[in-house]
């Protein structure tokens, strides 16, 4: 299933409807890093409030999409991490790292506008 | 009533079996989608289905990334007044030639975190592997309905 890709002023926010198998997962690293470029987004939001497992492979996917928004200079929120699907993820042992997370959308795009409008510069 | 032999244990009780053939990515979400059906049906917390419905993902991408086609059966189990849900994972893939290693958190052979494996058997009760390499793969595990949950 395609995730949709809304853009909001200088964000580009994916939000994930339906459970995903790895090819929608790639071919939304695919859309979101091509729509960065395109749009010259400074932000991307990803809520995957609809996600009822996050295994290996969608972290892996994750974290790589916010690493390559990154090189191309922008920033990324993930949003909506379910209580259980974290809960999960800690036992698997799946972290994200260096990625942003945020409550919800708001909390997530709060994040962005502090990120990104700060001193106009991201900080190292 | 007959006596169980060693052998025949781990199959005793096992009803309600739902198979599924793991072939490709998408049979992963159709595995982990009924097997958590099935655990909610039977009574786990929310929280133990997403474990669950998280393992079979593992366990079935495993499937897919190395021997490429196998089977899952998904089912119920029963022992004594004990209830839970047994997840048999089988595969005739490569095998894999160290077991130990390969329950190692962060060893990896396919280029992905190396969890699949140890994590899965962290979310489950029991967690049993038998390889052969060049002949297969046969991954079961079990997790039980906590009695006071």
């Amino acid at each position: 299933m395609l995730v949709p890709i809304l853009k909001q002023s200088n964000y580009l926010i994916a939000s994930i409807q339906s459970e995903l198998s790895d090819d929608d997962l790639l071919r939304l690293r695919e859309n979101l890093v091509r729509q960065v470029s395109k749009f010259r987004s400074t932000g991307v939001i990803i809520d995957v409030t609809a996600l009822d497992v996050m295994d290996s492979f969608a972290t892996r996917t994750l974290r790589s999409i916010a690493h390559m928004v990154r090189l191309r200079g922008a920033e990324t929120v993930i949003v909506g991490i379910q209580p259980e699907v974290a809960f999960a993820m800690v036992q698997l042992g799946l972290r994200l790292e260096d990625i942003a997370t945020a409550l919800d959308l708001e909390e997530g795009l709060a994040f962005l506008d502090r990120k990104t409008k700060g001193d106009g510069r991201r900080g190292g | 009533m007959h006596s169980l032999t060693a052998k025949q244990k781990g199959t005793a009780g096992v009803a309600d079996e739902v198979r599924i053939p793991i072939n490709s990515e998408y049979d992963i979400v159709t595995a982990r989608k009924i097997g958590r059906e099935l655990a909610a049906q039977i009574g786990f917390s929310s929280a133990e289905q997403v474990a669950i419905a998280t393992a079979i993902s593992e366990i079935a991408r495993n499937i897919v990334q190395f021997a490429r086609h196998g089977e899952m059966s998904i089912g119920i189990v029963r022992q004594g007044d004990r209830r839970g849900i047994v997840i048999v994972a089988r595969d005739e893939g490569p095998g894999i030639p160290d077991i130990n290693l390969a329950m190692q958190d962060g060893y990896s052979t396919g280029g992905g975190l190396g969890l699949g494996l140890p994590g899965s058997k962290r979310m489950m009760d029991e967690f049993d592997i038998i390889s052969t390499v060049g002949k297969g793969t046969k991954v079961t595990m079990k997790k039980w309905i906590r009695k006071n949950a």
